[in-house]
């Protein structure tokens, strides 16, 4: 019994601690007394820390009065779904966080739904992703990849952390075909997680790899690994030494966004809330303290047009995975 | 790098980052013991606490001391209770819970702290001197040599094949690699096995397995068969508590934690292998090691096989620093969450670490030292009172223990499916024992089943077809020393049988 109270006490003692950090900031108007936040995978992950990192930020602010969480992990994320959809009526106050995957999952039939079964708050943070090479590499830009990759065929390697027709290879096949070449002709090597292929990436095992823009950074700035290309409209601020694959006449853009979502037939009113809640979050300084944190790039993308943006990411998904022969 | 240690001593000895060594270590410790809380729920708890620090050399060295704190603790629940929370203490229980079951509790709990203890500090010895160099090392191993490692692991079912279990033991690994397939794998992008169930998709999860083959087959075997419980061969409690081994058990295991301690600590270092391997492949190489009765003391309460995991699994730990700190790599979901932190903090480990930030580098490797000597000082006066938790009768262990267990695989995943596997998976669990199948390498195929083929497949791509075996010549030695594992034994008793025959005849 010890043990739970020690556990306890942990728990309340960061809790103070959070509350007190946040409390120096706290001054802004009060939109809502209190959220809770449905996150579809286990603690640690990056649903969690999108969760976790927002609600923090806003009751930090004084946005709301008190944020709590609960994990559901299950069918990579078709649980959470079916709950939140299940039991509309009573979900007052409660946001899911999601991200690129509810698209890919529902194309592939992962889960039944779609985002359109929800209802769409905003979508609020980002992250570009890249293609990168050791540093080491006699590969200098995509150019050089191409005259690589048309030497050697499949013996050029690219891998990725998701499964095949997973999010890491979607980018690396939507590069490589707005280069001009067949995507199916890619061999794209699956690892279990971002930082197993960057270990395969480094050892040699692959040629290069299509990976999140804010983890490769970290390497790059290591002098381990050179950035190519980014899939930013423009080169980005935070790392403004990567270009971009626009830039190199190679005509294709990705976000893997994460945002938020609300139970169906939630009221108009109820999500203008929450969206006004959500915007008046990024001019705080608690929010500023947990994207910097998080090396998060803010995108913001409220109601009709995250609609909009989902949509378009749905099409262009679905177009690439009918050609790669995934649906 | 004396300056270095200069720099770490100065920063670690503070008062506050002492006090952050001791609360690490203590957290860790407490919540490591309960089954089912393995050190990556625990750090994902402390890391709020650890950056409102600011500092970051003090939150630091207070989430190492809750990783090493939370690793050692898992062993006791393993050795207590033969309910191991983290993969990397499985290896742990097929050794410790015997030795509890002996009424020896006390010993065991004493030789997982040291051997423990030797393991740390010689990894943090070789991880001192050898960091920078070790880098290359991390990346030596392909797909298919770790492929190749992994069959190497398998191979450690050998030590559980008993006479007359050989077929027993190879089915139940099967099952495990079976099992292992369920839900979406990191290959494919279809769920496979799921029997269109939500709640199959992400597979079987090793606490939820862990708890069924081990923790509730015993709360279950104690409550059909009640004689089985008395005070663990009606032994005093007396001898529970009783911290002390003989002169020759030390002897005998001096080698195994020398060993154990830089085999586990060179396995850790490779990102894609880490503390369960390192535990699973130091008792496997220490039991075809040991000779005749020794040998066959294995699995029944050897003191070098609980040993060997110990010193294995908590030199691997420190070796999973080398890729984290030198190059930026996790090697396991728990560097992977200490990686977060690090970033969070303004830290970006990789090359240039050393010599941008030189006082974060060698602060954490003073604070391994000093953590695993709090560890040891913290933990051996604590041990009586640990141990007497089997001193408590029946009624109040059984609950006590299904408790911790429906528990632990709830809080892993937030769900209440898992309870329900649990209790199934339990059940046949049960009936297997009866049957008198070993659950062990079930559950060895299911822990490295899925890295197994996942590396297997991967090199089949790479190489588009079995070429990897050839070309490779580690991978090859790696298989041929598998090969050799697994035969030796039978060889040995062979050969061992024969003489015996000899003897006979010239009677």
């Amino acid at each position: 019994m010890k043990m739970t109270m020690t556990r306890r006490a942990v728990m309340a003692a960061a809790a103070t601690v959070i509350a007190l950090s946040g409390a120096g900031h706290a001054g802004g108007h009060q939109v809502l007394d209190q959220l809770h936040f449905v996150i579809p995978g286990g603690a640690g992950g990056g649903w969690d820390g999108t969760a976790r990192g927002t609600g923090e930020a806003l009751t930090g602010a004084g946005l709301v009065g008190s944020a709590s969480y609960e994990n559901m992990s299950g069918g990579g994320g078709g649980k959470a779904i079916a709950y939140m959809i299940e039991n509309a009526e009573s979900l007052d106050n409660t946001l899911m966080v999601n991200s690129t995957p509810i698209v890919i999952r529902s194309l592939t039939g992962v889960f039944p739904q779609s985002f359109r079964d929800l209802t769409l708050v905003a979508g609020t943070i980002g992250d570009y992703a890249a293609l990168v090479v050791p540093a080491d590499s006699s590969v200098a830009d995509m150019a050089g990849l191409l005259d690589a990759y048309r030497a050697q065929g499949p013996d050029f390697a690219v891998g990725g952390g998701s499964v095949p027709g997973g999010m890491d290879h979607l980018v690396a096949a939507m590069v490589m075909q707005a280069a001009g070449e067949d995507p199916i002709a890619v061999n794209y090597i699956p690892y279990d997680a971002g930082g197993e292929a960057m270990a395969g990436l480094l050892s040699g095992e692959i040629d290069a790899l299509s990976t999140g823009f804010s983890e490769a950074i970290a390497l790059a700035e290591q002098g381990e690994v050179r950035i190519l290309g980014v899939t930013a409209p423009e080169r980005v601020p935070a790392y403004d030494a990567a270009p971009t694959f626009m830039e190199q006449g190679i005509d294709t853009t990705f976000v893997n966004w994460r945002g938020f979502f609300a139970a169906p037939g939630t009221s108009d009113e109820k999500v203008a809330q929450y969206i006004a809640a959500l915007e008046a979050m990024y001019d705080t300084e608690a929010w500023e303290v947990v994207r910097a944190r998080n090396g998060w790039v803010n995108i913001w993308n409220p109601g009709d047009d995250f609609r909009a943006f989902l949509e378009a990411q749905e099409t262009e998904i679905g177009d690439l995975m009918r050609t790669l022969g995934f649906l | 790098m004396l300056e270095g240690i200069m720099i770490g001593l100065t920063a670690a000895f503070s008062l506050q980052n002492l006090l952050m060594v001791v609360a690490g270590c203590l957290i860790g410790t407490f919540i490591g013991m309960l089954p089912g809380l393995g050190p990556m729920s625990i750090i994902a708890i402390m890391i709020p606490v650890a950056i409102t620090l600011g500092d970051p050399t003090a939150a630091l060295i207070l989430l190492a001391g809750v990783y090493y704190g939370a690793i050692f603790g898992g062993s006791t629940s393993s050795i207590l209770l033969n309910a191991p929370g983290v993969a990397g203490t499985v290896a742990t229980s097929f050794d410790g819970y015997p030795m509890a079951r002996k009424g020896q509790a006390g010993k065991a709990l004493t030789i997982a702290a040291v051997a423990s203890f030797a393991g740390g500090t010689i990894g943090a010895i070789l991880l001192m001197i050898f960091a920078p160099a070790l880098s290359s090392v991390a990346l030596l191993f392909h797909s298919a040599e770790y492929f190749a490692l992994m069959v190497v692991g398998l191979s450690a079912i050998a030590a559980f094949a008993g006479t007359g279990q050989v077929a027993k033991a190879l089915m139940m690994t099967i099952l495990g690699l079976i099992l292992a397939t369920v839900g979406e794998g990191a290959l494919f992008n279809m769920p496979r096995f799921t029997l269109g169930m939500m709640d199959l998709q992400s597979g079987i999860s090793f606490i939820t397995l862990a708890m069924a083959m081990f923790a509730l087959p015993e709360a279950l075997m104690l409550v059909l068969n009640p004689a089985r419980g008395s005070n663990a061969d009606g032994s005093s409690s007396n001898k529970i508590t009783n911290l002390r081994f003989s002169r020759e058990e030390a002897k005998a295991m001096a080698p195994v934690i020398g060993r154990q301690s830089v085999q586990g600590f060179f396995i850790g270092v490779l990102p894609g292998a880490g503390a369960t391997i390192a535990s699973f492949l130091g008792y496997a190489v220490e039991r075809n090691i040991a000779k005749g009765e020794e040998q066959a003391e294995f699995g029944k309460g050897s003191v070098k096989g609980l040993a060997a995991p110990e010193s294995a699994n908590n030199a691997a730990c420190t070796g999973s620093f080398v890729p984290l700190l030198t190059l930026g790599i996790p090697g396991s979901g728990t560097t992977a969450i200490l990686l977060g932190a690090l970033i969070a903090l303004n830290v970006t480990p990789g090359p240039r670490l050393m010599t941008d930030t030189p006082e974060v580098f060698w602060a954490v490797i003073i604070s391994m030292f000093i953590g695993n000597l709090v560890l040891l000082i913290l933990n051996l006066p604590l041990i009586p009172y640990i141990a007497k938790v089997l001193a408590i009768p029946r009624n109040y262990l059984i609950p006590f223990i299904l408790f911790f267990t429906l528990m632990g695989a709830y809080i892993g995943q937030n769900n209440a499916t898992e309870l329900l596997m649990l209790v199934g998976l339990g059940v046949m669990a049960t009936i297997l024992r009866f049957a008198d199948y070993p659950l062990a390498p079930l559950l060895i195929g299911f822990i490295l089943g899925t890295m197994l083929e996942d590396n297997f497949a991967r090199s089949m791509q790479l190489y588009r077809g079995l070429d990897f075996i050839i070309e490779r010549p580690m991978t090859l030695g790696l298989l041929v020393l598998a090969l050799v594992l697994v035969l030796l034994p039978s060889f040995r008793a062979r050969r061992a049988r024969k003489r015996a025959e000899g003897v006979a005849d010239g009677d």
